[in-house]
């Protein structure tokens, strides 16, 4: 009977506190955990190579086909890097993919409720987030888009099209834009993934608002497509120059990077308000 | 330490969680018992954050467990479904939680070989059976060294090795001084882990206590006895506060008198036994009565 006894146990005050080995959270920490996790994910490792393929391929084959370009009056240098760039209208699909994935996929698969256990303050898990996918995406796509310009370049020279340098006008803008543009696509697909929590429900908004939306809106009667230069695509595309592809009034190009930059800000500050009230 | 003060979790119209209040002590194993529904899982989810109650507080070793600065070492948490990434293997899995706390691979590897996934460390979750997905669970819950551990239905899916292997564990946990909270279905289970015990009914406690006392309440179970001689046997037993009861075959359910007592009389009459159990199986017999009533209170008293 000597198990009833010990049912009730000595005042706690007195007891030692058990051994324990956590060290208290901090965001540094927090990154290093969510590192671990997009290191070893293959997803990430996919998305990032169709993304550096798709950049450098797509924009060596238009280099590499057609009527060589030659720089004019109407044609500028920073136009012929634009239309090399068109890759990126692909690659931001599957870099947002990659951002949805980072938190709707710890929803589908359950392991946010460790990660929040583990971090129960939360915020620093959406910030840790964010921190490594733009560490990742940046160096990645700023490699892929230098690659794809002296690719690009390199294959005009040789069919006798004009020679573009990084240093003619809006020619550097736009190479260090187009890397600049997907990672803040990347990042709105983070904030819809933590907004929204499904994969299934991220990616269609997402492919609405990057795909269906514009494509729609450009087949709209011109008096009602006031609204065309501030969606998301159509302003940070200018950054790299894509509204030359679409033609159509459009913003300048830093005035249109600051809009999109104005989305993910928006839509990050909802996730981490969603994040903060909602059950996990 | 958990401190559980006017719990309260309405989803919509449905209230999971109602008024709930206790205390589970270190030291000591307690059970968290209740049907299906009862509100368990939601309670554990909300001592460790992940839902915010309606209304009411809950305290980890006395603090805001959100709140805590160092949260892995006050609290590790086992959820009912599964919490891993199937993508990752177990190691990292368990590295993306420990980098959390500043812990690192040796600390992994540690409780990787508590938890008896040495051979499968390096593969993908997603793969894992239930039981080694339970394992995991386990040691990710240990990664800390918490203060309080929380388990729902740890169990759940494990071969008879692995049932051992908790058993030994909560009770191992608890006699370091920990504070040792787990939920199960299997009554059985509880009564040879737990020392304590917190029952649920419809989101409402219904008792704490003791598993001895609780089971101690149960007017049924008794000893199976089966003999031969079960007439002579009948007789011999046979006092006032003694039942026996005989179905017809060779099996005596005999209640108010010890296993001890009964064996002693039958060798001293020279009647053979084959067989002489006492029942502790009473604990789901006494389970089933308290929630029962809660159930029926419960259904009458609702529009």
């Amino acid at each position: 009977m000597s198990a009833v006894m010990q049912t009730r146990p000595g005042p706690t005050q007195g007891a030692p506190a058990p051994a324990t080995v956590a060290g208290p959270v901090t965001q540094v920490r927090v990154v290093r955990s969510e590192w671990t996790k997009l290191r070893a994910l293959r997803s990430t490792w996919w998305c990032a190579l169709i993304a550096v393929v798709l950049i450098i391929g797509l924009g060596a084959a238009i280099a590499g086909s057609g009527a060589p370009y030659k720089i004019s009056a109407g044609n500028s240098a920073a136009g012929g890097v634009t239309i090399s760039l068109v890759g990126i209208l692909f690659a931001q699909l599957v870099l947002g993919v990659l951002g949805i994935l980072l938190f709707s996929g710890e929803y589908a698969t359950g392991m946010i409720r460790a990660t929040l256990a583990a971090a129960p303050s939360r915020l620093p898990v959406l910030w840790a987030k964010l921190i490594v996918l733009v560490g990742l995406i940046l160096p990645v796509s700023l490699l892929a888009a230098v690659a794809e310009f002296f690719t690009a370049t390199a294959l005009e020279s040789s069919r006798g099209g004009s020679a573009i340098s990084l240093t003619d006008p809006g020619v550097l803008r736009e190479v260090a834009g187009a890397s600049l543009y997907l990672t803040v696509i990347a990042v709105i697909g983070l904030a819809l993934g933590a907004l929204l929590r499904r994969t299934a429900a991220g990616l269609s908004v997402f492919a609405a608002v990057f795909l269906v939306v514009p494509l729609v809106t450009a087949y709209l009667p011109q008096s009602i497509q006031g609204f065309a230069p501030y969606l998301p695509s159509n302003a940070g595309g200018t950054i790299w120059g894509a509204g030359k592809l679409f033609g159509g009034h459009q913003l300048g190009p830093w005035a249109g990077f600051a809009v999109l930059c104005g989305y993910a800000v928006v839509l990050t500050g909802l996730a981490a308000w969603r994040l903060q009230r909602r059950d996990a | 330490m958990i401190e559980i003060d006017g719990l309260t979790k309405r989803y919509g119209d449905k209230t999971a969680v109602d008024g709930l209040s206790f205390v589970v002590e270190p030291g000591v194993v307690t059970g968290f018992l209740g049907p299906n529904g009862a509100g368990k899982s939601t309670t554990m989810r909300m001592i460790a954050g992940l839902d915010r109650p309606t209304s009411g507080t809950v305290r980890v070793n006395g603090k805001h467990y959100p709140g805590a600065a160092a949260p892995m070492s006050e609290l590790g948490i086992l959820l009912d479904a599964r919490s891993v990434h199937p993508g990752l293997s177990a190691r990292n899995n368990l590295l993306a939680l420990a980098r959390t706390a500043g812990l690192g691979r040796r600390r992994v590897d540690e409780v990787i070989e508590l938890a008896g996934l040495g051979e499968v460390a390096g593969a993908r979750a997603g793969g894992f059976s239930l039981g080694m997905g339970q394992r995991l669970g386990v040691a990710a819950a240990l990664l800390g060294g918490p203060q309080t551990v929380v388990l729902d239905e740890p169990v759940n899916g494990l071969d008879p090795d692995g049932v051992r292997w908790i058993r030994l564990l909560l009770k191992s946990l608890a006699a370091e001084g920990r504070t040792v909270f787990v939920s199960s279905h299997l009554m059985s289970e509880m009564a040879q882990t737990a020392t304590r015990l917190v029952v649920l009914g419809r989101g409402k406690l219904i008792s704490q206590t003791s598993v001895e006392e609780f089971t101690g309440h149960a007017t049924t179970g008794g000893i199976l006895v089966r003999t031969p001689e079960t007439a002579r046997l009948g007789q011999l037993l046979a006092a006032p506060d003694v039942t026996v009861i005989n179905d017809g075959t060779d099996l005596l359910r005999v209640s108010g008198i010890t296993a001890e007592q009964i064996g002693t009389a039958a060798w001293r009459a020279r009647l053979p036994l084959y067989e002489l159990t006492p029942t502790h199986a009473s604990l789901e017999e006494a389970f089933m009565q308290v929630t029962q009533d809660s159930i029926e209170y419960h259904a009458g008293a609702t529009r």
